[in-house]
């Protein structure tokens, strides 16, 4: 069969401008060959910087930023895309080929209507007349599952939600009947239980039109569930290509073996001990100038040395939990008992052992540092603020810390952008823990970051919780990471927390009915199991 | 009621308020200047008695409160008072004047505005290479060179040396339109290279910031060419801060055009208000105060309006 798509010895390089350094050029993409034949769906997989956007956008001859194609072929439909000059690829972008983002909420023009931006591409390549592809759209709104097919188009984007704007670009990208497109992360920046039901979208969609993928995603489970096959890049360069069913039960090679078999961190539960470090008893909270509850009567403890997990999907109220507990949000009924004393509603009247004894680490490591202070200077602010320590002292103790994070004494004198992401976050649990805190509370902390980048990241915590005996608020939505590292959980679903207690009591049935959606969401490294998953709650659907 | 129409209506009042409270600074500055209006009018010779008689006449024996409340209120009405060194009727004077002022604005900015936005658009569609380079070099010349020394050049090359158009803008009544118009070019010239720079800075900015936008790269994955690129996807988002520079630029267009006046004795507000500055009119001066902050704090509003109108959030609520 011939090829639709036959990418040969690609090269991408881009110009860097690395703080203190010439400007020099560097490989992203090390010379990577492929073959898409068409209406089949391959799955591009690897950590960030692998450089699998960059081969997905290539397939369009399209660089992000300052990135160039320096060498190699992209054959598509039996020509060399490469050459076709400016015109030749405005021809086929859009038309012959078509491109669904990451994050449909900032790929859609908020001025403008949805429909307006689906139909766009197919109006200007004159692919079809506009009452044809406006009544195409409808069809693909029906396909997707969306609300009210024949107005939803009439919306602006703001007035959709996250996961009906991602179908919403779904239906964007089919709109013009390309014969491929390129799915760059579709639904990783979805919640688990939304992201099932787009992913089952886009699988229907791409079935039913015959049009040929490439998709791109770092979850490997996700890609499993749409490819026909897979292949595997690290460093810009492919590592291992194969049938899903080959890569997924029959890895080769040591790097693939290692993303197949990530998350599997063994940790056994703590049983609560003594009295709790953290009582959050019956806390209400809602937002300046709401009134609309985002927290209802929250009960949970948390014991020292030990871990409480929050579970929920965005909006759930558990980022909001951490505010309250900071002080950076007052609770409008309830009170917070730390380490036997009640701690103030009010930021401002908390004691310096309060601010001390309670640190925070962040998601967005990158923002939560300043960029212009050297890593040093960062670790040495609590210690200077917390315990006056200066000079020779401090730096012992800077270099100690650095030690326990794994990175050590190097990396005092580097910025922060001189660190990979989960360099940076070490950088900012050894900020945390300058203070010498009872508690911190960790918030989406690995969510940013690459599996295997983010087991790392849990056993160094898991490992830093036996030494220094502190105990963890983790905040996160995802389900393998309350796994690896809770004692205790706490579902919590629209303010409430609706399922609570020891992990393996959680976690095993019988489940309450929110708890069982949120479990069975969770995409598993197996064939098949997305049809599984929507075939069963099609049953139960249809039972009641 | 629609969210948009509190809001507007919330800005419209907020408006009134910033007038009525400048009308209350231009009152009370004029009343901290030394001497009065009586001791104007009469001279350093005059007699106490005769001030006495003059000062009970007009009224300035009131406490100043009481005054400023006349003033405010026949204003409202339209009556401005009367100038003090001929005696007529300033709201009558200065609508000559006013009528002036804004025609001469007006020719401006119907040419300065479009043309800012152009030189903006086609400045982002050649980013970095030589047109916008030469946008962005001419327009920082034309504002980095002072208003009247433009205004000189001009009449020395255009108006002397070529014999085109008249050095002296001076428009009356009796003249046709296109006379006015032939009048005004030179002015309308020297405004338009003062406030294109700013404009046409602002909206290359305002769009060269939306183009980093996700949407963009979705706009440019589609096959859109680079001008359809630029008016239909960025230009309707950056339409809020353009809005705000084009208002102030035509508020200054209004109240900050004293020194072109001058030099081209053109018989606008400002000409208006330096003859009686210089005369110590201080009605004629309180009369163009309240204009010139009224004139600005409504095109600032108008700017906030559209701001609020352009954003489809506040425009189409959930």
């Amino acid at each position: 069969m011939v090829n639709l798509l036959s990418v040969k010895d690609l090269k991408i390089g881009a110009t860097v401008y690395p703080p203190g350094e010439k400007p020099h050029d560097i490989e992203i993409v090390k010379g990577v060959s492929f073959d898409l034949e068409p209406g089949m769906v391959l799955g591009l997989i690897g950590e960030s910087g692998a450089g699998k956007s960059t081969i997905g956008l290539s397939a369009m001859a399209y660089g992000r930023g300052g990135v160039k194609i320096t060498g190699g072929e992209v054959w598509l439909n039996d020509r060399d895309i490469l050459k076709g000059g400016v015109r030749g690829l405005r021809a086929l972008r859009g038309a012959e080929v078509t491109y669904v983002a990451q994050s449909a909420a900032a790929a859609f023009n908020p001025a403008k209507k949805l429909m307006e931006q689906i139909v766009e591409a197919t109006l200007e390549h004159g692919r079809a007349s506009r009452s044809e592809a406006e009544a195409r759209a409808v069809e693909l709104f029906r396909k997707l599952g969306l609300p009210n097919p024949e107005t939803f188009g009439e919306r602006y984007p703001h007035q959709v939600s996250g996961g009906q704007l991602q179908r919403a670009m779904t239906a964007l990208a089919l709109c013009p009947q390309p014969d491929l497109v390129i799915f760059d992360e579709p639904t990783t920046a979805l919640d688990v239980t939304t992201q099932i039901d787009v992913l089952s979208a886009i699988k229907e969609a791409i079935r039913d039109t015959g049009v040929a993928a490439l998709y791109i995603t770092h979850d490997l489970a996700v890609v499993a569930q749409v490819s026909d096959h897979i292949m595997v890049l690290r460093h810009g360069e492919m590592v291992e290509y194969g049938t899903t069913d080959h890569i997924i039960n029959t890895p080769q090679e040591e790097y693939t073996q290692a993303l197949v078999s990530v998350r599997s961190i063994e940790h056994e539960e703590k049983a609560p001990a003594g009295d709790p470090l953290l009582k959050v008893d019956g806390v209400t909270a809602r937002y300046r100038g709401t009134n609309f509850d985002v927290l209802k009567n929250i009960n949970v403890e948390l014991y020292q040395g030990q871990t409480l997990a929050l579970v929920g999907e965005s909006g759930s109220g558990k980022s909001t939990m951490a505010r309250a507990i900071t002080g950076l949000l007052e609770p409008t009924q309830g009170s917070i008992h730390f380490a036997g004393r009640t701690l103030s509603h009010y930021l401002a009247n908390r004691s310096k052992e309060d601010l001390r004894e309670l640190q925070m680490i962040y998601q967005m490591a990158d923002v939560a540092m300043n960029p212009r202070q050297t890593v040093g200077t960062i670790i040495g602010r609590p210690l200077e603020f917390y315990f006056g320590l200066t000079g020779a002292e401090k730096r012992k103790r800077i270099i100690e810390l650095l030690d326990e994070i794994e990175l050590g004494e190097g990396f005092m004198d580097r910025y922060p952008a001189e660190l990979s992401g989960g360099q940076k976050q070490r950088v900012c649990i050894a900020r945390a823990l300058a203070a010498k805190p009872k508690l911190i509370i960790c918030d989406e902390v690995t969510s940013a970051l690459d599996p295997l980048v983010a087991d790392g990241i849990l056993k160094l915590l898991l490992n830093l919780q036996k030494i220094e005996n502190v105990a963890y608020l983790f905040i996160t939505h995802d389900i393998a990471t309350v796994r690896a590292i809770a004692d205790s959980i706490a579902v919590m679903y629209q303010g409430n927390v609706v399922r609570y207690g020891q992990k393996s009591q959680v976690l095993s049935p019988p489940f309450d009915d929110y708890t069982d959606l949120l479990l069975s969401s969770v995409p598993e490294m197996e064939l098949g199991w997305l049809e599984r998953v929507v075939s069963s709650r099609k049953m139960v659907s249809a039972g009641n | 009621m629609h969210p948009v129409i509190l809001l507007i209506a919330q800005r419209i009042a907020l408006g009134l308020l910033l007038l009525l409270a400048s009308s209350a600074l231009i009152f009370a500055g004029t009343q901290i200047l030394p001497g009065d209006v009586a001791q104007a009018i009469l001279g350093q010779s005059a007699t106490p008695e005769a001030l006495e008689n003059l000062r009970r006449d007009l009224g300035l024996n009131d406490p100043a409160l009481t005054r400023y409340f006349n003033w405010l209120f026949g204003a409202i009405q339209g009556d401005l008072g009367t100038a003090l060194t001929n005696g007529k009727d300033i709201a009558e004077s200065m609508g000559y004047r006013l009528k002036n002022t804004l025609f001469l604005a007006a020719c401006a900015a119907i040419v300065s505005v479009p043309l800012a936005i152009f030189l903006g658009l086609l400045a982002v569609r050649y980013h970095g290479r030589w047109p916008d380079k030469a946008i962005s070099g001419v327009t920082l010349a034309s504002i980095s060179v002072p208003e009247f020394l433009i205004g000189y050049i001009v009449v020395y090359f255009i108006a002397v040396k070529l014999g085109m158009f008249s050095p002296l803008a001076m428009v009356n009544d009796s003249m046709s339109f296109w006379d006015k118009l032939n009048a005004v070019a030179l002015p309308v010239l020297v405004l338009t290279l003062v406030v294109l720079a700013h404009m046409m800075r602002m909206t290359r900015a305002a769009i060269l910031n939306v183009m980093q936008s996700a949407y963009i790269e979705t706009a440019e994955l589609k096959g859109l060419s680079s001008f359809k690129i630029i008016y239909r996807h960025a230009f309707p988002n950056a339409i809020a801060p353009i809005v705000n520079v084009v208002m102030l630029n035509l508020a200054y267009l209004v109240v900050g055009v004293v020194v072109i006046e001058v030099v081209f004795v053109y018989p606008g507000m400002g000409q208006y208000l330096v003859d009686h500055v210089s005369k110590r009119d201080v009605p004629v001066v309180q009369a163009c105060g309240l204009i010139f902050a009224a004139v600005y704090i409504g095109m600032n509003m108008i700017a906030d309006i559209v701001s609020i109108l352009a954003n489809p959030r506040l425009r189409h609520p959930k």
